[in-house]
């Protein structure tokens, strides 16, 4: 495990998710962390092995709660969703990680600071997110779509992307692809109407 | 901005009065017998010379992370089998060394020693087709890579009898391997891995001093140390240019550190470093193989319990080195059985990134041994 | 082996022939030397584009060996085959490009869809980038079934469209009938544009209908 404490003391802003044991970087001050991890002698943080996209949808969670009088009364919390980019760090010349780092942004309008300036490794991987996911990458030398074509529209990581019906015939099909199947095929009218 | 990375060379056209050309474009691929699979490059050329260089993906873009995303965990093994689909049994490991990590699973002593085998004898297979296809890219139309096939059927057939399948093996699980090595495999095992040496010194005299792969591939598409660290380049790639980087080493992921082995080191980090790494890593290779072969305990292969799991909401990032470079998988759990994420870290995707700064100057016909030595699947570029 | 295929009207005495056969005179009709000719000649065009493709690199191999079948002259360029091997998945990015390459090929043609993807998209054929089989844009004559088919498999597919090329006929008024090469009709399949969302059109209308199955009420 590497000791996280002195980037959260010379970066105050940069917060640390003790769950995932990662650094959650705010925007403007990506370049400036991913540069000094990069070139602080304790860290040498030379190599981004791992660069992905995270996508979550809100939830709406209904719970009931029993009032004093009697009656339930039912609350809803909402956690909001989010667009997530995770690098993972490692250090090649001191052989020691990773260093996890994330930018955290809203679904509505995903815009992260590209790290391609850093890290050229980066470069094909936030293309993809790009691609996939929709993010901006502010910064990068060269966003264009790399998986699919350029007319495409969609963004298919997305956790409530929608794919055209183009369903092939299975004989068994269950779960999701049930749905499909069930959405593919056209319901029998009733046998009145079939008869007319 | 550009000052921070290591940009690609900018390349001067030759604009002398004397001499008038004009930039041509191609678009090399998807179909073209020299890539390896659909892979496209848009290049720009002034005259043989390569001035531009665009590789394109997306051709094989399967959406293994969007399926695996809407499947349980287990039932996204049998997909990884399909990224590097010459080596299923380092992908299996890759994955089941991440969801190990995240759920907090032990592997018992002999699956770990099944899973060093089987990786072993993969990258031995690996490095064998590659040398294969790339000699194929010289011009060296099939006997090398006839032999590389030939000797690959052995190691194929034992992956057969082990897993039931030749080439997608499904074999590995979360704490351990799926059914224990059948009777007689160990020896017949042992009796490949013997053999392989005489394979690879015919191998070496007919290709290391070879008029034609010198001439051809020496000081051809030179990597420079800083830029391939800076570009995430892994596996022989990377070692090629002078990096002492393996993760068996590095890491000691399953049961490396018991094994003696050295890892080989190039020096000027052109095409015939990456290709003579490959030839120095199966003999490492074979040297673990021995070792693993001949300390092999008995045991349990597996942990029965998990199976259809649940992990609790966490994250984990796996990583081993594969026959390619560092293979990685990337794992978030919200509580289901399903992941809320899967990110693979394919190797030859982000190798690619610096196939414009090797051909850079070089001319056309060499881009195809540059792509060549690089290693890559397109499974696993596009996913 | 029969010398003769069922299908010709050519008749000769049974007794005559084999007589004929035991002085080293064989009786054929053209069509069969022509037919024979060209099935132990099929030149398959070198086009792997996924995991299949390993196992057709197998497949033509020292162990498998398929110029046993006189089929081991892959062809770089499509003007020059005479079989496509559709190993692997397609995807709807390269789904024109597949077209392209069979739209390019001389006639007679032939495809084999090599593996599950090639036929129904295969284990990926819930994906949004997997067209569902390669049998939406063109025609296919053999379909091969597994993941990856294992080559033995690729070698029955073979034999089985020998088997089909070895009943074609090529002479006379029923060879337009019953080849479609003869036809003199265009076989050109229309090439699908990369739209918003997937490809339009989806599927080629000449060559697939999709199921129609109504579900109970
Ligand atoms: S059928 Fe299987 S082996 Fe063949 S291309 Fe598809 S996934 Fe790969």
């Amino acid at each position: 495990m590497i000791d996280l404490a002195p980037i959260l003391a010379k970066f105050p802003p940069v917060k640390h998710d003790a769950a995932a044991n990662a650094l959650i970087v705010p925007q403007a001050l990506a370049l400036e962390v991913a540069k000094w991890l990069r070139d602080d002698p304790a860290y040498r943080m030379d190599y981004a092995s791992n660069v992905a996209g995270v996508d979550t949808l809100p939830v709406e969670k209904k719970t009931k709660v029993k009032q004093p009088d009697g009656t339930d009364k039912e609350i809803v919390t909402k956690k909001p969703g989010s667009m997530e980019v995770v690098y993972h760090l490692y250090s090649m010349a001191l052989k020691h990680g990773p260093i996890t780092i994330k930018q955290v942004t809203t679904r509505e309008n995903p815009v992260v600071t590209s790290l391609t300036p850093i890290y050229r490794g980066a470069e094909f991987q936030e293309r993809e997110a790009f691609d996939l996911y929709g993010i901006q990458f502010e910064g990068h030398p060269d966003l264009r779509r790399i998986l699919m074509w350029d007319e495409f529209k969609d963004f298919p990581m997305r956790k409530d992307y929608v794919e055209p019906d183009d369903y092939e015939y299975e004989p068994t099909p269950h779960d999701a692809v049930l749905a499909k199947a069930k959405a593919h095929y056209p319901k029998a009218s009733t046998s009145t109407e079939a008869a007319s | 901005m550009s000052t921070e990375t290591i940009a690609p060379r900018e390349y001067q056209i030759y604009s002398g009065d004397d001499l008038r050309t004009n930039v041509l474009e191609i678009s090399m691929g998807p179909q073209h017998p020299s890539t390896h699979g659909v892979f496209r490059m848009d290049v720009s050329l002034d005259g043989e010379t390569v001035v531009k260089l665009k590789p394109v993906f997306g051709y094989l873009h399967r959406n293994h992370e969007k399926i695996a995303e809407t499947t349980s965990y287990l039932g996204s093994m049998p997909y990884t089998d399909r990224l590097d689909y010459f080596c299923s049994m380092t992908n299996n490991w890759a994955y089941a060394l991440a969801v190990e990590k995240m759920a907090g699973l032990a592997v018992p002593e002999r699956a770990e020693y099944i899973r060093v085998i089987m990786a072993e004898l993969t990258r031995l297979q690996n490095h064998a087709s590659l040398v294969g296809f790339l000699t194929n890219d010289l011009g060296a139309s099939g006997t090398p890579l006839l032999y590389a096939i030939r000797e690959r059927e052995h190691i194929l057939d034992l992956f057969e009898w082990a897993s039931g399948a030749r080439m997608m093996c499904n074999y590995m699980r979360f704490g351990g391997v799926r059914n224990d090595l059948p009777s007689g495999w160990l020896a017949q095992c042992k009796k490949v891995v013997d053999d392989f040496p005489a394979f690879m010194d015919e191998f070496e005299t007919l290709l290391t001093g070879n008029e034609i792969i010198l001439s051809r591939c020496q000081n051809v598409g030179v990597l420079p140390r800083d830029l391939a660290i800076n570009a995430s380049i892994t596996g022989p790639c990377l070692r090629a240019s002078g990096v002492d980087y393996d993760l068996r080493k590095v890491d000691k992921y399953g049961i490396y550190d018991r094994f003696d082995f050295k890892v080989p080191l190039g020096s000027v980090g052109d095409c015939y470093d990456r290709f003579m790494i490959r030839l120095l890593e199966m003999r490492e290779s074979v040297k673990i193989l021995k070792q693993a072969l001949a300390t092999i305990p008995e045991g349990p292969v597996n942990d029965s319990k998990a199976r259809n799991f649940r992990p609790k909401p966490a994250e984990a990032y796996g990583r081993i080195e594969g026959p390619k470079g560092e293979l990685g998988f990337y794992l978030v759990s919200d509580g289901t059985p399903k992941p809320h994420r899967y990110h693979v870290r394919p190797p030859s995707f982000i190798n690619l990134t610096v196939l414009e700064d090797m051909c850079l100057g070089q001319k056309i016909a060499d881009a195809v041994i540059v792509l060549g030595s690089i290693d890559i699947v397109l499974g696993e570029v596009d996913r | 082996m029969t010398l003769l295929p069922t299908n010709t009207s050519f008749a000769a005495d049974e007794g005559l022939r084999s007589e004929l056969q035991k002085a080293g005179v064989f009786v054929v009709s053209l069509e069969w030397v022509y037919n024979w000719g060209r099935k132990s000649s099929i030149w398959p065009l070198g086009f792997g584009i996924a995991c299949c493709a390993i196992e057709m690199i197998c497949t033509a191999a020292a162990r498998f060996d398929l110029s046993r079948f006189g089929a081991e002259v892959f062809r770089p360029s499509p003007r020059q085959a005479d079989l496509m091997i559709v190993a692997g998945t397609v995807t709807k990015k390269m789904a024109p490009q597949v077209i392209r390459l069979y739209n390019q090929m001389p006639e007679p043609k032939y495809v084999i869809a090599m593996g599950a993807c090639a036929i129904s998209g295969g284990p990926f054929k819930q994906g949004y980038n997997v067209l569902k089989g390669v049998d939406r844009f063109i025609p296919v004559d053999v379909h091969i079934p597994g993941c990856p088919p294992r080559p033995e498999a690729l070698l029955h597919a073979l034999m089985t469209l020998q088997r089909k090329i070895e009943n074609q006929r090529t002479l006379g008024s029923d060879a337009r009938r019953t080849n479609p090469a003869y036809r003199g009709e265009n076989r050109e399949c229309p090439i699908p544009e990369f739209g918003e969302h997937d490809l339009v059109p989806p599927y080629n209308p000449e060559v697939w209908k999709p199921h129609t199955i109504v579900r109970e009420a």
